[in-house]
């Protein structure tokens, strides 16, 4: 022990028998009784005592005290025992008078011993009789003790004990007795006793016939202490000579399955599967027998957990496992078979289809009925998790009875029969089955089941979804199995695409979903936004799979990747690639990549969707347009004025109006009651606006695409040249340019533009010019002509008489022909 | 006793009770769902509507093509809108004492019954059922008048005729009784004979039963009532609610120990659970207003729209709907939102002790007040001005065949972008929308119904324990849709008895007593006799009087002095005789002691029979018989009076005479 630890130890020791000083707490004692135990592990006990006298003192005292506080008693109990572990300081304990306290005797018969606390006053609190408890516990470590504790019959305190008030003294209780049996066994008894126990040591001979008398009692409360003791002790000694406890205590085991009701049936099956696991099991082909019996002997609700148990043992007999399964399964089978509409396909496995008796337990009640599905479906939800599962598992009919009773919950199952009616009654509006059964469909995911009822899987978990009765439990449990079902969704062979039902399913879900997240009630909102969390982690590569496809070979495939990663990106989706295996479009935005598209694509689909894309960033004010708007249309219209696909020319007028839309100000809403709202100032003076507008060199685009040869586009750049106009006039406009040269000039280009040479271009344009130039056009003429469709001369009467008329000349051809 | 249903409708009831003297009419609710067979009322000249095309039998006679129009692949009748009254012909109308009113639905065929069946009772409701049934009539009226149509069509009602139509017309029920609709005037010459109650107040009729109003809980000033003699008791459960919403809770105590509960006005669509249709209602507004799409919400004036404004009022902000406007049309539309504020004493308990702070008790006051809500009478006015999309617009009339709602639908039908939400679950919404086929605009069923369901009634009936449960045959059966939700119906021991429209019931129980009151000189001379410990008899002779239903025992009068023989004797003068009365015997008499004593007598050969009802004694000898049982001795000997007397005073020596 530390010296400084060693010094401190007097004064504190002399605290604790001090009762006007008040301790702390529990936890300082328990941290001190931690410490004791790691000084004592490191080395020898008597040392630590006979260097710090003060310890032995500290016993003696508590002893001695008037009225021991029982914290500080059941302390110094636990501190005896942990010394008194190594066997030559038990025996200095025993005998060691204290050294400055003027009585003498031998401390630990007075510490557990009758004249200790045991018949005190401070026996009353639990805490007093734990601390007795835990200190024999460390103390029953070697051969000296077991005499010991026979001395001062200790043991049947302890059989006293197993029946206390408090739990936890009791079940220290029970967990010393094992302790006890197992020392002593250990040494001279090791190896096969006798199941008569004549060879027995005297104090295990004494706990043996204790259970014996336990397990023989009509109080439910005794068989149920011996039960537990022997179930610790299965589970806790794998030594040969518990081989002789079960052939010799087997029979009475055997016995309780023969009353009725079976006594402590809980206890019995732990016991039973402690049993089944310890090697004992392994080696007596009576417990199968026993297990099998019990199986059928106890009630649907008390059998789950010993059925669960078996199938979890590694090694039993197949029948076994089949019966077991088959208890598992009943309670399925049931439902399934209320559910049924006529004969349908084979379900479970023989042994599962329900008895009438497990059909009357299981609708006698509403509690009943409930409290056995939730736990038959808590038991196959872990059940299916396990490596040592049945097999075959019965997937298909465990998903068609989950399916079934979350129908019947929900209300929406249809049953003919009576059984299945009042099923429906029982079961609607369930709650914790509702919850039992999406845990249980969810978990049931990982298999595969057949097309048809996946799609009634993903119908159900819609139902559950969409309907406003869902508690929000129910609703996050709904959510939680959507989400599995969605990642464990059957791939299709061939191809990595979803399946047409899941993708059916996922075009459902999402109006559900944007109304889950509009919902008043906060934890629908919470259990929608943490399925989509959960969703776009799954679904985190996707923006950056768009990206690369911007390159696909296919041009349709490069199309929808722009239209794809334009709305990504307008919604901050879409993180442009960097790092060290993309060096060479680190510093591109996305932004250049489509422009790049737009300028080289030699396709027409992919440069159209770019056009698309440009005009919806537009609108929408995307952070790479608003930047630099100007150069953004700029290089736009650039592009587009060369490219050789009438579309995209005409997209890029379709920009040029919402750039000027923007500049000018928004028409009117069109609503016919809407009261115009109060108009927002113009954003900027027309001579701005036309001044951004040279600049951007909108003018020489729309001028260059009312002459377009292909007439939509010629079209749309004449509306949009009207629209300016009208929009420039009543504001009065820049002073009149007359015929000044550029205006000339500009006039003489579009001459020569119309007449097909659209080499040249127009050069710097002064605003003044451009709107003399508009003036001076007749677009209104020029309008009217286009809106004329390319037939209308083939559709004019003219055209129409001169027809007939060729065809009466015609006509008369032929007759002269016919000859 | 005796149960008259007039009405056919589970929660638009009308019956009427014959309970000792009197006849008591529960309710008269007014089937509108007569409605959905008939044409939009359209607000503005609508072409869509008015150049529909005439319907003609399938032989192309076409006699009906100004009566029945096509339109959206079902026929309508064009005329005025006509509601299907409750059965008039099954009792005589005239002859109702009293009319009893649970709450504002429930009367709305009050006019009807009272300015045209020759009724001259009295109508019993709360206050706020009488001012709130005013305004809904007002806007019905409203709705229906500003819209004048001259045709009312009634070649179709021709039984003949009515067999050849197509459905649903063919199927429509009761046709001949179909009426338009009131006048103001008739709304304000049935509602001046109501006299107003309140909860809890015990209402004599004519001395024969006392009628008392309980809270139901379902709506302002909404009612159950109670209706008892001194030994009977009959409760009527209509449109009550155990949720917590604005009014007071229900009175279930009271309606304990019932010999007959008649049970009506449960919920209409017992799988929606209120809640979660909020909850959908909400989400659906703002998801369609976020679009940019606007929200129509058909609904009454009054009722679930204040717990919705409430909903809405705690939602529209945490959701981001602060800037959207409300708008609330109804010609009282103003009056309905003025009325809930100031019936605090009808409302729960939570909205009461605002009252005190003082705040108003529903939150829509602040709404109006910081210009969310706005209310008009109709789409004409100041509404055009102030008209924003997107907008929630809050209706009448439900059926959608009148109202602004009309407008609405025209206008909004053809964008997506739009929904109308039904709330109100008293029409079905797909016939509803019939006429307005094909519908761009979304359409959302969340109908919210507080009334009772099943899971409610089976506990209600549990806790109140009534001997006898009536009911409308609809709550015995599961519903049609859903024939395996056993669930879904009444289960009570014994099974409950169930009525239909036009059915006549007599209810399983008997009145077996008549509370009569013994003024104090007559009780004063009596001397009562004890015959056995604790029982004590006495002879009564005295006049019984009855008048208003009360029942007095009376001195009988002394006998009169012989007056003067001039004067003639009236028949009401008329005293009873006073017999001087037999004493009266009581007791049981012993066989063996008799025999012996009959022996003792000088009788011999005595033999006793036992039979089913006690003994008979044969005195072989003198051929006589002695037939003794419980309630009664005979002598039977021949025509030996002198015998007779001398058995008769033995047999009475073992009697107590008093």
């Amino acid at each position: 022990m530390d010296p400084e630890c060693s010094r401190l130890l007097p004064a504190l020791c002399a605290v604790l028998v001090d009762p006007r000083q008040p301790v702390a707490d529990d936890t300082c004692l328990e941290k001190l009784l931690d410490w004791f135990k790691t000084v004592t592990e490191a080395g020898p006990s008597l040392l630590l005592l006979q260097e710090n006298p003060c310890l032995v003192e500290l016993l003696f005292r508590v002893l001695k005290a008037h009225d021991p506080r029982p914290r500080v008693l059941s302390f110094s109990l636990r501190l005896a025992g942990l010394f008194a572990a190594q066997e030559d300081c038990f025996q200095y304990l025993q005998v060691t008078p204290s050294s400055s306290v003027s009585q003498q005797g031998e401390l630990l018969p007075m510490l557990f011993g009758e004249s200790g606390p045991l018949g005190g006053a401070a026996w009353t609190a639990p805490t007093v009789r734990s601390g007795w408890l835990q200190g024999l516990r460390s103390l029953a470590q070697h051969p000296g003790a077991l005499r010991f504790l026979a001395d001062c019959g200790a043991v049947d305190t302890i059989f006293s004990l197993q029946g206390d008030s408090s739990l936890f003294v009791a079940s220290a209780a029970g967990q010393l007795l094992v302790h006890i049996l197992a020392l002593a066994m250990r040494g001279p008894a090791e190896g096969h006793p006798s199941p008569q126990g004549c060879d027995w040591p005297a104090c295990a001979q004494k706990i043996v016939c204790h259970v014996e008398d336990s397990l023989r009692s009509t109080a439910t409360l005794q068989v149920t202490q011996a039960l537990n003791v022997l179930t610790t002790t299965f589970g806790h000694c794998h030594s040969p000579w518990t081989q002789g406890l079960w052939v010799r205590l087997s029979p009475l085991v055997a016995c309780l399955l023969e009353k009725d009701p079976i006594p402590a049936s809980h206890s019995l099956v732990d016991l039973l599967l402690s049993v089944a696991r310890s090697p004992v099991g392994s080696s007596d082909c009576g417990l199968w027998e026993t297990l099998a019996q019990t199986l059928s002997h106890l009630s649907p609700t008390q059998a789950g957990p010993l059925a669960l148990g078996i199938l979890k043992l590694q090694d039993c007999p197949q029948a076994l496992k089949t019966q077991a399964f088959g208890v598992l399964l009943q309670p399925l089978a049931c439902v399934l078979k209320a559910a049924a509409q006529a004969p349908g396909p084979p379900g479970f496995p023989e042994g599962a289809t329900g008895d009438s008796i497990t059909v009357d337990t299981f609708l006698s009640s509403k509690s009943a009925c409930v409290g056995l599905l939730c736990q038959a479906l808590a038991h196959l939800e872990l059940l299916q998790l396990l490596p040592q599962r049945p097999s075959p598992w019965p997937q298909a009919p465990l998903l068609r009875a989950a399916v079934a009773i979350l129908r019947f919950c929900h209300g929406s199952a249809a049953p003919t029969s009576d059984v299945g009616g009042h099923l429906c009654a029982v079961l609607a509006g369930c709650v914790r089955v509702q919850r039992a059964a999406l845990d249980f469909l969810g978990t049931l995911s990982q298999g595969t089941g057949p097309q048809e009822l996946v799609t009634q899987v993903f119908a159900v978990l819609l139902e559950y979804l969409t309907s406003p009765d869902s508690s929000p439990m129910v609703l996050k449990k709904a959510f939680q199995a959507t989400l599995r079902w969605l990642l464990g969704s059957p791939k299709a062979p061939s191809c990595c695409d979803l399946d047409p039902h899941t993708q059916l399913f996922l075009g459902e879900l999402l109006p559900v979903l944007r109304k889950r997240l509009c919902s008043p009630c906060w934890e629908a909102r919470d259990s929608g936004l943490e399925f989509l969390t959960q969703v776009t982690r799954h679904w985190g590569e996707v923006p950056e799979l768009t990206g690369q496809l911007l390159r696909d070979p296919e041009s349709y495939v490069r199309a929808s990747a722009v239209t794809a990663t334009g709305q990504l990106s307008s919604w901050g989706l879409y993180a442009t690639p960097t790092g060290p295996e993309h060096p060479e479009v680190q510093q591109e935005s996305l932004f250049t990549e489509l422009l790049h598209i737009l300028s080289t694509d030699s396709e027409g689909f992919p440069r159209r969707a770019v056009m698309h894309v440009f005009t919806q960033w537009l609108k929408d004010g995307h952070a790479d347009v608003a930047e630099d708007l100007e150069q953004f249309v700029a290089r736009v219209l650039q592009a587009a004025s060369q490219d050789l696909d009438w579309e995209v020319r005409a997209q890029g007028l379709e920009l040029a109006l919402v750039f000027l839309e923007q500049l000018l100000g928004q028409p009117g809403s069109r609503c016919p009651y809407a009261v115009a709202l109060p108009e927002a100032a113009p954003p900027a003076t027309l001579a701005q606006v036309l001044q951004a507008l040279c600049r951007v060199q909108l003018f020489e685009f729309a001028l260059r695409a009312l002459f377009d040869c292909d007439r939509p586009v010629a079209q749309k750049s004449c509306d949009l040249l009207l629209f300016l106009k009208a929009k420039a006039t009543p504001c009065g406009g820049p002073q009149e340019a007359g015929a000044s040269p550029d205006v000339v000039s500009v006039e003489a280009a579009l001459q020569r533009w119309q007449a097909g040479e659209q080499g040249q271009p127009l050069g710097e344009l002064e605003p003044e010019a451009v709107m003399a130039v508009l003036r001076s056009m007749d677009l209104e003429g020029l309008r009217g002509m286009l809106a004329k469709s390319s037939d209308h001369m083939e559709k004019s009467p003219q055209s129409l008489l001169q027809d007939m008329l060729a065809t009466v000349g015609v006509l008369g051809e032929n007759e002269a022909d016919c000859y | 006793m005796k149960l008259y249903c007039l009405s056919g409708h589970p929660t638009l009831p009308c019956n009427v009770l014959k309970f000792k003297s009197t006849t008591i009419m529960l309710d008269c609710g007014l089937d509108m769902t007569s409605t959905l067979n008939f044409l939009p009322l359209p607000l503005v000249q609508n072409p869509r509507l008015s150049n529909l095309p005439g319907w003609s039998l399938k032989d192309g006679n076409a006699f009906l093509d100004k009566e029945l129009k096509e339109c959206s692949g079902h026929v309508f009748v064009d005329s005025v809108p006509e509601f299907c009254l409750p059965e008039t012909e099954l009792i005589d109308l005239s002859t109702v004492d009293v009319i009893l009113i649970s709450n504002y639905h429930c009367m709305m065929a009050l006019p009807y019954i009272t300015e045209h069946t020759g009724f001259t009772g009295t109508v019993y409701a709360t206050e706020p059922t009488v001012q709130i049934g005013r305004l809904l009539m007002e806007e019905l009226v409203n709705f229906i008048e500003r819209v004048p149509k001259a045709q009312s069509a009634s070649l179709w009602k021709n039984k003949d005729t009515q067999r050849l139509l197509p459905s649903p017309l063919k199927d429509a029920v009761e046709v001949s009784t179909w009426r338009r609709c009131y006048t103001m005037q008739e709304v304000n010459s049935a509602l001046s004979k109501i006299q107003l109650v309140g909860y809890s107040q015990k209402i004599e009729l004519f001395g024969a039963v006392q009628v008392t109003p309980l809270s139901s809980g379902y709506a302002l000033g909404s009612s159950n009532w109670i209706i008892q003699s001194h030994y009977e008791k009959v409760s009527y459960v209509s449109g009550s609610s155990l949720l917590t919403t604005h009014p007071q809770p229900m009175d279930q105590a009271s309606l304990k120990n019932s010999d007959v509960l008649i049970l009506t006005g449960l919920t209409q669509i017992p799988t929606a659970n209120p809640d979660g249709m909020v909850g959908e209602f909400c989400s659906n507004l703002a998801l369609t207003v976020r679009n940019g799409g606007n929200v129509l919400v058909p609904c009454y004036p009054s009722g679930v729209i204040y717990d919705l404004l409430e909903c809405l009022y705690q939602y529209i902000d945490s959701a981001g709907l602060s800037s959207i406007p409300f708008y609330f049309i109804s010609p009282v539309a103003n009056s309905s939102l003025e009325f809930s504020q100031i019936f605090a004493e009808w409302l729960c308990h939570n909205k009461q002790t605002k009252v005190y702070l003082p705040e108003p008790p529903f939150p829509h006051a602040e709404l109006i007040q910081t210009n969310k809500l706005k209310h008009y009478p109709s789409i004409h006015g100041d509404f055009s001005n102030d008209f924003r999309q997107p907008c929630v617009v809050f209706t009448g009339h439900p059926s959608l065949r009148f109202g602004d709602v009309v407008h609405f639908m025209e206008l909004w039908g053809k964008s997506s972008l739009n929904t109308v939400i039904f709330t109100e679950p008293d029409f079905s919404y797909l016939e509803a929308l019939a006429p307005y086929q094909p519908l761009a605009m979304k359409c959302i069923y969340c109908p919210i119904d507080t009334r009772l369901n099943f899971i409610q009634v089976s506990k209600l009936l549990k806790e109140v324990q009534p001997l006898h449960v009536v009911c409308p045959e609809q709550y015995t059966q599961p519903p049609p849709a859903q024939s395996h939700r056993v669930d879904l119906m009444i289960d009570c021991q014994p099974p409950a008895m169930s009525y239909r429209r036009a059915e006549v019931l007599a209810l399983p129980f008997r009145r077996r007593y008549e509370k009569i009151e013994i003024m104090p000189e007559l009780a004063d001379s009596l001397v009562p006799m004890e015959i056995k410990p604790g029982i004590s008899l006495a002879t009564v002779s005295a006049v019984l009087h009855t008048k208003d239903n009360k029942h007095v025992l009376q001195p009988p009068p002394r006998p009169a002095q012989p007056t003067g023989g001039k004067k003639r004797k009236r028949p009401s003068d008329d005293i009873p005789d006073c017999k001087v009365l037999k004493p009266l015997l009581s007791g049981s008499i012993p066989v063996e002691q008799f025999v012996q004593t009959l022996e003792k007598h000088g009788f011999s050969d005595i033999k006793v029979e036992d039979t089913a009802k006690g003994h008979i004694v044969l005195l072989q000898e003198a051929e006589t018989l002695i037939q003794i049982e419980e309630d009664s001795t005979h002598i039977i000997c021949d025509n030996d009076e002198v015998l007779r007397v001398r058995l008769r005073d033995l047999v009475l020596k073992f009697l107590q005479k008093f």
